[in-house]
């Protein structure tokens, strides 16, 4: 069968897109992973699972979050017609949620009782705090010290929801490192603790049930606009950290191969100067966190800190099945550096009225170019996959100015 | 003989009744030089088989003190190479106890399988123990390690069920390391008590020597841990007796021999 007509059928039942994904985790977890493998797998046989998760994306979450028709950023760059998908307008802010909601009901299907997750920007940290407040579980977050400070009013709020986190000094004390260490907890506490992951990485089911919890983006996407223009658009674009919001919008169009499908990573100082998070562009295939896909490494495979103004986007990894839609052409992955994402930032700001996150901005960055190669006449769609709240002191620190 | 001298270490130890002493080092810690010092002292020191580690940035099964081992050996430019020429220096000496490499599956991918394999047999390496290529994904790993007759050996857990077991067990040579606590290394006092049986079904399905490790610190635990296994794994707390007596200005071999030796002399009374 060509792969190209059958992208739902990844991954295999070795949890492989193509040589990327897998399992690769201590025996310790194994059980773990295998037993979370078969609960999704009961989870998605059983229609009552979906109907109460829609419910609370619904009532809770907001969804469907809106197509809008960014006509002013159309005009300014005069080609394609530019839409966003706006996932910044759902409850906490960002995409994250949508994944969260999934994983916690898999969770007390599981019968676990104790909740951890990793956080780099700290949306997921926030989205995961949230549901664990919202059925009673605790809940402890892993975040790199960096982070901590460069996210403090994330870290905040994960705290009003009753969340415990826990810097984590180790490595770069950035977003793998946050990995590294809920991680051992789970190898530690196997018995009682589900790992909410927040992104399309990890070994085997993680990038499949994340993407599969994300793709609601994709869905609401199809549909409405199918609505609004009566056909599919020409070009998706979104950002690339570990890409669960990418994923998200990208996988229910994977087969409409009219539609182009560019990721922009974060290309921090420029790929050039190596002081970047672009794993894609700059990096090789590789084993970290579970699963085989493209890395920043040296000559020994040691993993190369990543650099990025977007604290979401710092990962020295990118999902794997991203890797796999690289390696097959199927999508295009291009790069916005730190500079870039700002001037995005405010662009965004003062035409649309909307503060994107640092992690979106990256996108937005490359949509101008992508709406002028798409033409008049076309549609570009966006994911805006989170507000920029968290990073007015990030970027006041950027721009020189005080708040 | 690769696996051969893996077999005779712990038919020797038996031959003598009692639990074979099995020492972890990071290599090129605290520096490469002091690493092969200690190297060539364990085995005086009554250590029987000597696991050294190499290092990787992003260790996720390991506890702090070999996280701060791995993080001096990256700092002294340690690499997979130069962890295998510690090994080589080590076997012009030693040629019969046997060493085998333990660390993580990305520098290993990076310096290819086969080459990894052939490159351990030439320096007299013995086997590997990589802690992220679980049955599931080290079927390319275990073939070239056949191929270059090198031992692959296998981690079991507490989590390992019986329905698991047999494929954890499937292929595997030298030893199988039964890790006696679910979770990092050197996190939790071990408990022998819950373990003896475990040990006993691993060994039965396995046909192998069963190493005991994760969590013994003490010579009481390393005798205690004798009476039930084949073999004692020591790894944290001599990593930790090598880093403070590097930090005080000791002389770290010495520290290091004289801990082993303590631990040694226990499993030597245990039974």
């Amino acid at each position: 069968m060509d792969a190209r007509n059958s992208w739902g059928s990844y991954p295999d039942a070795q949890g492989r897109f193509g040589q990327f994904g897998g399992r690769f985790v201590a025996e310790t977890l194994m059980p773990n992973i295998l037993a979370l493998q078969q609960a999704y797998e009961d989870a998605k046989a059983d229609p009552s699972f979906q109907e109460t998760l829609d419910v609370f994306l619904r009532d809770y979450v907001g969804r469907p979050s809106p197509l809008y028709f960014a006509e002013r950023l159309t005009d300014h760059f005069g080609g394609a017609k530019i839409y966003f998908k706006r996932d910044e307008l759902n409850h906490t802010g960002a995409h994250k949620i949508n994944n969260c909601m999934g994983q916690i009901f898999l969770a007390m299907r599981m019968g676990k009782t104790r909740i951890i997750a990793e956080t780099g920007a700290g949306q997921h940290g926030v989205a995961t705090a949230t549901v664990c407040a919202r059925f009673g579980l605790p809940c402890i977050v892993y975040m790199g010290a960096t982070d901590v400070e460069r996210q403090s009013p994330n870290v905040f709020r994960m705290k009003l929801l009753g969340a415990e986190v826990r810097p984590v000094d180790a490595g770069t004390a950035t977003l793998k490192d946050a990995m590294n260490e809920a991680l051992r907890d789970w190898v530690t506490n196997v018995k009682d603790t589900f790992y909410i992951i927040g992104t399309v990485a990890g070994p085997h089911p993680y990038p499949q049930l994340v993407r599969d919890f994300q793709s609601v983006i994709g869905r609401e996407t199809k549909q409405q606009m199918l609505e609004r223009e009566g056909r599919l658009p020409d070009a998706l674009v979104a950002c690339i950290g570990g890409g669960s919001n990418a994923i998200g919008l990208f996988h229910p169009f994977l087969e409409d191969e009219s539609v182009k499908i560019y990721g922009v990573e974060a290309a921090g100082h420029g790929i050039e100067t190596g002081l970047h998070a672009a794993a894609l562009t700059g990096g090789r295939p590789g084993v970290l966190h579970g699963n085989r896909t493209y890395l920043l490494q040296n000559d020994d495979g040691q993993i190369m800190d990543a650099h990025s103004i977007s604290a979401g986007l710092d990962y020295p990894g990118v999902g794997p099945e991203h890797a796999f839609l690289k390696d097959t052409g199927r999508a295009t992955y291009l790069s916005a550096t730190d500079d870039e994402a700002l001037e995005a930032f405010q662009l965004c700001a003062r035409l649309e009225g909307i503060l994107p996150a640092l992690e979106p901005s990256h996108a937005l960055a490359r949509v101008g170019e992508i709406a002028k190669d798409v033409g008049k006449g076309g549609i570009v769609v966006m994911n805006l996959c989170g507000r920029g709240d968290k990073d007015i002191f990030t970027i006041a620190n950027a721009l020189g100015a005080k708040i | 003989m690769p696996v051969g001298r893996l077999s005779s270490a712990f038919a020797r130890a038996k031959a003598e009744n009692r639990a074979a002493l099995v020492a972890y080092v990071m290599a090129g810690d605290p520096s490469l030089e002091v690493c092969a010092a200690i190297l060539h002292a364990l085995p005086k020191a009554g250590v029987d088989v000597i696991e050294l580690g190499f290092p990787f940035t992003d260790p996720m099964a390991d506890g702090p003190s070999i996280q701060r081992a791995g993080i001096r050996a990256l700092k002294n430019g340690t690499t997979l190479r130069k962890t295998m020429a510690l090994a080589e220096q080590f076997r012009q000496n030693h040629p019969e106890t046997p060493l085998i490499v333990m660390g993580y599956l990305n520098p290993v991918e990076t310096m290819g399988y086969g080459a990894f394999a052939r490159h351990a047999a030439e320096v007299g390496i013995d086997g590997a123990i990589i802690v992220d290529a679980p049955p599931e994904e080290d079927a390319e790993l275990r073939a070239a390690m056949q191929a270059s007759d090198l031992a692959l050996i296998r981690l079991a857990t507490p989590t390992t069920d019986a329905k698991r077991l047999p494929a954890v067990v499937a292929g595997v040579s030298g030893f199988v390391y039964y890790v006696s606590v679910a979770g990092i290394t050197g996190d939790k006092a071990i408990e022998t008590a819950d373990i003896a049986e475990a040990v006993a079904a691993v060994r039965e399905a396995s046909g192998l020597p069963v190493a005991v490790g994760f969590g013994i610190k003490t010579p009481e635990a390393a005798a205690r841990t004798a009476k039930i296994a084949d073999g004692v794994v020591v790894g944290s707390a001599l990593v930790d007796v090598i880093a403070s007596a590097h930090e005080t200005g000791g002389n770290v071999a010495e520290a290091a021999t004289a801990f082993c030796q303590s631990l040694s002399q226990a499993i030597a009374q245990a039974r």
